[in-house]
């Protein structure tokens, strides 16, 4: 039995017996060739779901509270690649949602494609392939992925370049930002109810699409994910101008790792890096 | 002859001096900037001190936010660690700093813009010395025209 046929019977058995009343997966879109979330409710629809490498959404962010409409079709189940599981634990941890209420089917994944037919760069040196919080574990084992590190790479070119030439290339890729959002509504981890950036009273972050504010935008952003993104690169992806997005989460990943020895990890119990902190932390930054 | 022409080009070019913006707490640092007062300690003139309850309640955005409007460099400063008024606040700060300093190197904003230091209550010529540091390292870098929004 493959992994979409497994799949499929979990989900008619999970919403036949009524231990939940809603699949989050995937299905094939009407058109263009891609998937698309879909919210399976009855045991006859679950042939729909399909899982494959075109899966690349992060559906863990149909769990924030803020997705009332989600919320109110009953306990779900959630179809999850390695990475979305961690998600998944982001909120659990960040007591978003309770552990118990949900039904989290994994699946192993061997990373995402484009059209193309080439890896995502946000696949490249997994060390999610096997997903490390379930309650259901499909398809078999798959070795990570050794085509390179594309985000590594362009984390290492932007550290090599001078500070001035850093500066002129980030201020260059703020005047692209239009300021849509889709970066922070497609976060499973951004998941406040009234974020900073919509707040008027004070402004704190200008909200006119000016280098300016996406400069605020993106360095606060990055601050409030540090420690606590998943490297899902769903941010990137969502991207219409094309920001390097994953390049700035890998950097802050690194940073994280280098300060605090933490890594995105599956573990709902831990506490977040910067939500801590260690007598022995370094204090060389401070005169 | 030779300082009447110096007096003339300070009158015609006045010296650019830099505007920092001090984030320090109130039980630390605010002290020893008041104790650098009344030991009537010498230091230059150009910060402006924002007095918060602690290092631990200094958002990344206060900082950004101050270079929006106007300030050349920025000093947060507060207790010692394990002197912290509220226990733990400064060493929460110290790990949000240490990313936020990271972060913004990896942005390209220059170094000698952005400053830390542990100055407590009774560091009156500490706080002296690390503005004339701030300033002096600010000096170097110029005014921060490049900031988005100070540009035009």
């Amino acid at each position: 039995m493959g992994t979409m046929e497994e799949l499929r019977a979990l989900a008619r058995d999970l919403l036949g017996s009524g231990r939940v009343q809603v699949v989050i997966g995937y299905e094939n879109a009407p058109r263009g060739g891609g998937v698309r979330p879909a919210f399976i409710t009855s045991p006859e629809d679950a042939d729909r779901l399909v899982f494959d490498d075109r899966c690349k959404n992060n559906l863990a962010v149909y769990l924030q509270k803020k997705r009332k409409e989600v919320r109110g079709m009953g306990r779900p189940a959630i179809v999850v690649k390695g990475c979305d599981a961690r998600a998944v634990a982001g909120l659990i941890r960040d007591s978003q949602v309770h552990r118990d209420d949900v039904e989290m089917v994994a699946v192993h994944c061997p990373g995402v494609r484009g059209e193309d037919g080439c890896l995502d760069a946000r696949c490249s040196v997994c060390d999610c392939t096997t997903p490390e919080l379930y309650d259901h574990l499909l398809g078999a084992p798959v070795a990570a992925s050794q085509e390179g590190d594309p985000l590594g790479e362009s984390v290492e070119r932007l550290d090599q370049m001078s500070r001035d030439e850093r500066w002129a290339f980030w201020m260059k890729e703020m005047e692209r930002c239009t300021r849509c959002n889709a970066c922070r509504e497609v976060c499973p981890i951004c998941y406040c109810d009234q974020c900073v950036q919509d707040k008027t009273i004070p402004r704190w972050i200008d909200s006119s699409a000016h280098k300016q504010g996406n400069l605020s935008w993106h360095i606060t952003r990055a601050m409030h994910l540090a420690g606590r993104c998943v490297g899902c690169g769903e941010c990137e992806r969502a991207c219409h101008a094309q920001l390097p997005l994953a390049t700035l989460m890998r950097k802050v990943r690194d940073i994280v790792e280098v300060s605090f020895g933490e890594r995105p990890h599956g573990d709902p119990e831990k506490t977040s890096p910067l939500g801590v902190f260690s007598l022995e932390d370094s204090d060389s930054l401070f005169k | 002859m030779e300082t009447q022409e110096a007096m003339e080009v300070q009158t015609t070019q006045p010296e650019w001096t830099p505007a920092i913006v001090a984030f320090v707490c109130n039980w630390c640092t605010y002290a020893g900037a008041d104790l650098a007062g009344t030991s009537r300690l010498q230091y230059p003139a150009n910060v402006r001190i924002i007095r918060l309850p602690c290092t631990g309640r200094i958002d990344p955005l206060f900082i950004l936010k101050a270079f929006e409007r106007g300030a050349d460099g920025v000093l947060v400063s507060g207790c010692h660690p394990g002197d912290c008024h509220y226990t733990s606040g400064n060493f929460f700060a110290r790990r949000r700093w240490t990313v936020f300093k990271s972060l913004v190197d990896f942005f390209g904003l220059d170094e000698r813009r952005l400053h830390f230091s542990w100055v407590s209550a009774s560091e009156g010529k500490k706080w002296s010395e690390v503005i004339q540091d701030v300033t002096d390292s600010v000096r170097q870098a110029g005014p921060f025209e490049q900031y988005p929004g100070r540009e035009d």
